[in-house]
Parts: C-alpha cells; structure tokens; sequence
C-alpha cells in the first residue's frame, strides 16, 4: 500500500478528513523549505503538496506566481527540490509528499530520470497541471512503474467523459479544482462543490480532494463537509510572504492548526 | 511518392509538436472551439463571410511590389515584397483576427481577450472588436508597452482595455500567460483570440489557416506577374502567424525554398537572441503546446531578447518546428543591427517604412540577394508597417523626436 492510500485508509477509520497544504519549494528561501515541511505535519498536515517553481506558472493566480519567482531568485531546480525531499524523509518516513507543478522542467530532466529520482527521494506521487491525460501515457506509466501516484485535476468544465478518462489514468487521489480560474481565487460555491463531488463519488473510489478558493476555517470545514481532503494553497503561501523568516514557521503552523480545528470539527 | 502534407493530426499534433497542455478547466472550451472551427473551416457560408471582410474591410488582395531598386543595388536575385503591411490595421494580423472574430460571434461570445508584443495583434483585435460589438481586453507586458506606445493609444482609441502584464519578464510570453489566466476565469463569456500560430490544439491549425491567405494569394499573383513561382519565399518568425500563412500554401510546391528568418538579437553567440530554431534549442511544453523552446538546463524558460517587440518570444510554432526537422523550411536569424540597416534600406529606396519584425526577413533576402543570379526571384512577406517602430529607431539613431 502507497503512502497516500495508507494515509487516507488511516484517515477514514479515525472518521477524519485529509488536510493538504500546498507551499512552493525554495519560498521564501531554501533553507527554509524542510523546516517548513515539518512544520505543518506537526501542525497537523496530513499530506504536503510541494510546489516545483516554474518560470511560467499559467495555472496560477498572482500569490503562487511570487512564490514562484522567490524560489528561482535562489534558482531552485527540480533537482533542488527533489533533494529537498529526500532531506525532509530523513526524519520523516509517514508523510505523503506531492509534487506540484509544470511539464518542462520534467521534460528537460527527462521523464524517466525524473521518475527513478523523485522514487529514490522519496516523493509519492506528481501532479503535472499542464499533462492532460491523453498528452501523458507513456509519463504516467513511468511514475507508476515508480510507484508514483498520477495526480490529475478535474474542474467544473470536466464533462462524465473525461472524468472517466481521467479515472482511469489517476491513482493516489482526485484534485477537484472547485473553480474556474487560478489559484487563489475568491469565489467558492459549497453547494456546487457537493454536488459535483457527489458525482464524481459515483464514478471512482479514490479519495476526492478539493482545492482552489479555500481561504480561512469556515471554507475549510464546509469543503471538508463534502470532499475527503481539503488542499489548501494559496492561502499558506499568503502567511509564508507575509511573515519575517524568523517567524514563518510558527506562523504556519499556527494557520495549519487553526484549519485542522475547523476540519476536524466537521 | 509526393505525400500531400496534411498536418496536423486530429489531436493537433505536428509529428512529437505542438498537442493540447493545459489545466483541466480550459479542455471543454478547447473542445467547443476544435469543434466549432471543424465545422465551420470547409462551410462556405463562413467562408464567404470571411472573404468578404477580408477584401471590403482589410482591403485584400494585398499586392505584390517588386523592390527594383534594392534589387539593383544587391546586384543579384530579384526582390519582391508581399504586402501585407498595407492591409488595413498596418499588418497581417488582422486576418486572423477577422476569423477568429466571426467564430467568436457564431459562439455567442460577447467578450474577447487577446496578447500582444508589438501591439500589431491587439490593434488588430481591438478593430474587429470594436466593428462586431464586442467587449475587448488585450494583455501585454509593461516592456512592450513602453516600446511600442502608439499601438497602445490606437488600442485605448478602439475601446480595448489595455492590461500592462508587471510578472517574468513583461513581455509577451507573459502576455500569453495572463491572458491564459482570464481566459480559464472567464471562460463561459468569453473567446480568447490567440495572435499567433501556437498555443493549444486547434490554435495552431486555425491561425495558419486564417493567414494562408497571403500564400494563395501570392501563388496566384506571381503566376500573373511572372508566369512562375518564387524561388525562396522568406518571412519573419516569432511565434510565426506571417510565416506560416506564407508558407503554408507553398509547402507542397516543389522547388520552393522556404525560410523562416528568427530573431538573432545581439547575436546567437551572446545567448541574447529570440531564436529557438536556428539554435537548435531543445523541446518542452509552454503555452499549451509542445515546440522548442529557450530554456535553461532545469526547463525553466529564458529571457530573450529582440530589437523587435513581435519577434520577442521563447518558443515558435510547433509547425515550424516540425517543418524544420523534415527539412521543408530552412531556419536562420539576422541580428538586430542587421534588421535595423534594412528598415533604413527599405525607407531610402523604396519609400516603405517596414515593422522592425520585417525588417528581419528583408535583411536575410538583402544577405543572399547577391549570391543568386539576376535571374531568382525571392519573394518577402513585408508582414507590417513601421510606423509603430517609430519611437525604438529613433531612440536607437541617437534621434530626439
């Protein structure tokens, strides 16, 4: 068993919902980014979505974009991230770790280099927001070939026949984006949300996460109200820019406790 | 054997190029759109509707002019100019944009949102906007906007709201990225008219389409004025909308060279340049599709560098990649120096002032001009006028206007 699907297994029999933060590698600064990691699962972090920086993040909204260019005034690489990981596994064998990002830097690693690598550090599954499943076959087999979960998105627009697609390519979990937009947007529809999950729960088996718009502890708990995870991005880099390097870990955790408060009251 | 190119697959594909890299929210509006142009590119009602405007309101066929003069000073083949320059709006962007426009009505889109770098796209948008009623929004990077500002008052004037992108490197790449960004926000109201011939299936095909106009347009029109084609047919590649609608229609002419003329900026060697092509830089996936693209050895992608505004981008259009690898087009780059010493040219001996991005495809014919006979005929797509390149030469001439 993978270390998501033993982590949500966990989850269930405890009758409790996955709380997943997003931060960008190398933001604020490298040095930062493994006490940052521990930081939130002592805070509560079931799972970390760990951002790999791109010059060109057209997938995000302007919070995330600074991460972004934070990280690369450092010229944090994929491989910088990867080490990373396998810096963060050495005190920490539990913890899912995801990568988040974009397909060129894997391109320029190569696929199957990056697959082998990403195993060896650590790293349990990718999420690869400009792969649409029928652009990332051969990509998808590698990580599973490296027991790496696929991660895919699916959006308000995902029709039943490319959820179906996209099922079938995915393990690990199911990103829902719960708008339409970028990262960090406002606007979050917790009935539509239910309801489009509801129907996605008729398709798949995979624990549902959802992301995009959690802002604060009432969206947090009416997402976990309906979804199996509850991925929070935007929100965590908004505490990590805003805080001093000397206080930003406590200052996340003190964000991560307060949504884990909120989650697990659901 | 002579294969009728018939690029690219049904899934978008040029060989290993081009494809659909996107987030998940914009596939069904991808999807709508493939299938809307499929079922309009062959109806000739559509088509109708799209000549029409092309010939009552661009003001088409654009002519072809021979550059006697130039041609007799480089003292070897014969120039010719297609002019796209003088179609209405001051380049060939337009053409495109009258497609995509009456798409964009059938769709029942109210709102259009394009990028642009020399601002040549996004005049040319912000007209067919203003003339169909629709609502317009054009994303460009503070950097251009601050070279290339008489587009940008002609964008203000036509009722376009103008967005200077601040993020990477304020160019047009981000640009595409913004508007990348409100499309996926927007995307029920809203048709995004992409300027050139890359971006996500079926982008690249339609945007060829929509300019392969100029190259059936010039078959013809050399046929009538010299009873053959040309021997090189030579345009400006950026993201490369003008190329493709030249070469498009010469590509299964045999005897044809074509050549694609990318931006050298400082000089291939100075790392400073916008030309993945004759750099032989590597493949990668930005803006939806799959092209070579300037990135650095992690895949992040660099800045580049251009005199010219519009040739100022990292990737180039999964087509010419593709046609470049089967050896169909050749691809070279001529310096900034070297565009500049031809935009003079081109002024002094004909009376054309040409966009700095043609400029480009002039020097190159002006480079192997005099190493064909008198005899060879080389024909350019002239893609745009100058006049918004005014404020760059002077500044760089050392002129105060």
């Amino acid at each position: 068993m993978s270390r998501i699907q033993s982590t949500f297994a966990t989850l269930k029999s405890q009758n409790k919902k996955a709380l997943i933060p997003y931060i960008t590698a190398g933001d604020p600064y490298p040095e930062l980014t493994v006490p940052l990691m521990h930081g939130l699962v002592e805070a509560g972090a079931d799972i970390l979505e760990l951002g790999v920086p791109f010059s060109d993040p057209m997938a995000d909204g302007p919070v995330i974009q600074r991460a972004s260019e934070r990280a690369l005034a450092y010229h944090v690489s994929l491989t910088d991230v990867l080490n990373l990981v396998a810096e963060f596994r050495k005190t920490n064998q539990t913890t899912p770790v995801v990568l988040m990002g974009y397909a060129n830097p894997i391109e320029a690693m190569g696929a199957e280099r990056f697959a082998k690598l990403a195993q060896a550090a650590g790293v349990d599954g990718a999420l690869t927001v400009d792969y649409p499943p029928e652009e990332c076959q051969e990509f998808v087999a590698l990580l599973k070939k490296h027991q790496l979960d696929p991660v895919f998105l699916l959006s308000p627009t995902s029709n039943t026949a490319r959820i179906e697609a996209i099922i079938k390519s995915a393990s690990g979990f199911i990103y829902y984006v719960s708008l339409k937009g970028v990262t960090g947007a406002s606007h979050l529809d917790i009935a539509d949300v239910g309801s489009k999950v509801g129907h996605i729960r008729t398709m798949t088996d995979l624990p549902i996460g959802v992301g995009f718009g959690v802002r604060d502890a009432a969206t947090a708990k009416a997402v976990a109200a309906v979804a199996d995870a509850v991925v929070v991005g935007s929100r965590t880099v908004q505490e990590i820019e805003s805080s001093t390097p000397a206080e930003v870990v406590t200052k996340v955790k003190q964000l991560m406790q307060t949504l884990r408060a909120a989650i697990d009251s659901v | 054997m002579n294969k009728i190119y018939d690029m690219p697959d049904a899934s978008g594909h040029f060989g290993t190029y081009g494809g659909r890299f996107v987030a998940e929210t914009l596939v069904e509006a991808l999807d709508e759109l493939a299938a809307m142009y499929e079922k309009h590119r062959l109806d000739p009602q559509f088509l109708a509707e799209f000549a029409h405007d092309l010939k009552h309101y661009v003001g088409r066929p654009s002519p072809i002019y021979h550059a006697e003069r130039i041609s007799k000073h480089m003292g070897g083949a014969q120039i010719y100019l297609k002019r796209e320059d003088l179609n209405h709006t001051g380049a060939h962007k337009v053409n495109n944009c009258i497609g995509q426009a009456l798409l964009a009505k059938r769709m029942g889109k109210p709102r259009v949102i394009a990028e642009t770098g020399a601002g040549q796209h996004g005049v040319a948008t912000a007209t067919v906007a203003a003339r169909m009623g629709l609502e317009c929004v054009v994303y460009m990077g503070s950097e251009d906007v601050k070279r290339q500002s008489p587009n940008v008052f002609r964008m203000k004037l036509l009722g376009a709201t103008v967005v200077p992108v601040e993020s990477g490197s304020k160019t047009l790449k981000d640009a595409l990225n913004e508007a990348m960004r409100d499309w996926v926000t927007n995307v029920e109201n809203t048709f995004y008219i992409i300027g050139t011939v890359a971006g996500p299936h079926p982008y690249p095909m339609m945007v060829r389409d929509f300019q392969a106009v100029i190259g059936i347009e010039a078959k013809q029109q050399m046929q009538e004025m010299l009873g053959r084609q040309p021997d090189v047919v030579l345009a400006c590649v950026g993201g490369g909308s003008n190329a493709m609608g030249i070469f498009y229609p010469y590509i299964d002419v045999p005897n044809v060279r074509l050549i694609g003329v990318e931006a050298g900026g400082f000089g291939l060697e100075t790392g400073k340049h916008a030309a993945p092509l004759t750099a032989h830089s590597p493949a990668g996936v930005l803006h939806g599709n799959r092209t070579r693209l300037m990135q650095d050895a992690g895949g992040q992608i660099i800045e580049t560098h251009s005199i010219s505004a519009g040739l100022d981008y990292p990737g180039v259009g999964p087509e010419h990649a593709w046609l470049q690898d089967i050896n169909r087009a050749e691809y070279v780059a001529i310096n900034d120096d070297e565009a500049m010493a031809a935009f003079h040219t081109l002024c002094r001996m004909e009376g054309i002032i040409p966009a700095l991005e043609s400029s480009h495809a002039l020097a190159h014919a002006m480079k192997i001009a005099p190493t064909m006979s008198k005899d060879a005929v080389l024909l350019v797509n002239l893609s745009g006028r100058g006049d918004k390149d005014i404020n760059t030469v002077a500044k760089l001439s050392g002129i105060t206007l």
